[in-house]
């Protein structure tokens, strides 16, 4: 992934789903940090993509329900 | 007499193990619940998944690997009761701009918002509604393996063994998936925009 220097800020971007994945390899990590330190616009969003992720998983769990719980619970094999 | 002792152990011992399964199984009930929710269609759709997952993974227990990972397993059967409900395979819909790139969303917030000021409160410009319903708007394919990865926090590993695809196929559609969730979500704010 080394020799992006045209367009940094797009290699960037091809980095960040990888990079918040962890995925990365540690030279690949290092040279989408090292842009990061030096780039706010990158930074900004991938700051954003981060919140996102987390938002999104808060906002769509739903608690189960209790009577689902139960009905669960009676679906047990009973011991003979 | 000894025959008879040792058949009545092996049953008993046959009973914990079964009772320690079903315990097992049922206190990772909330996590299956929390994917099942979204790759049914509905709430009443993701009870009755639960539910026949359950009473499926009570009656075949047996074939549970002790050791191995239990939650992918229940998941491996809700995903296949799943498709088995008369859920088909979507055609691969053709990619639209705004999955282009990847930044199109936050630049559509940070648009609407006259420049930007904290990046962590810009997602909560976006409503519980909004992405709920932009979720549910992302075809099967793409939707299964964010809600597996992204919000069930299964491994690419465990859901391409949860979904019978190559990893590969899971990186893939995750990488897509999430953008066509973005354009879902962006679309929705350009529309309260209007």
């Amino acid at each position: 992934m080394m020799g992006h220097i045209d367009d940094p800020c797009s290699h960037c971007e091809e980095m960040m789903q990888p990079y918040l994945d962890h995925i990365l390899n540690d030279e690949e990590r290092r040279e989408a940090e090292r842009h990061l330190d030096e780039c706010d616009w990158c930074r900004r969003r991938y700051q954003f993509e981060e919140s996102l992720r987390v938002y999104v998983r808060q906002v769509v769990t739903e608690p189960m329900p209790v009577e689902l719980k139960r009905k669960l619970a009676e679906l047990r094999i009973p011991l003979d | 007499m000894a025959e008879a002792q040792s058949d009545a152990t092996r049953l008993a011992s046959d009973a914990r193990d079964r009772v320690r399964f079903e315990e097992e199984a049922l206190a990772l009930s909330d996590q299956v619940y929390r994917v099942a929710r979204h790759l049914a269609g509905s709430r009443e759709e993701a009870d009755d998944l639960v539910q026949e997952t359950y009473a499926r993974a009570f009656r075949s227990w047996r074939s549970y690997q002790p050791g191995t990972n239990l939650r992918a397993w229940l998941l491996r059967i809700l995903t296949n009761l799943n498709i088995d409900r008369g859920r088909r395979a979507q055609r691969t819909p053709p990619t639209q701009a705004l999955e282009a790139n990847d930044y199109f969303l936050y630049d559509r917030l940070a648009e609407s918002d006259g420049g930007l000021s904290d990046e962590d409160r810009v997602v909560e410009r976006l409503s519980q509604d909004d992405i709920v319903s932009a979720l549910s708007s992302v075809p099967h394919d793409f939707r299964d393996v964010i809600v597996l990865v992204d919000i069930g926090d299964f491994s690419y590993q465990d859901a391409a063994q949860i979904l019978d695809i190559p990893i590969g196929t899971v990186m893939s559609r995750l990488h897509r998936g999430r953008r066509i969730l973005k354009r879902e979500l962006a679309e929705s704010v350009l529309e309260e925009g209007e």
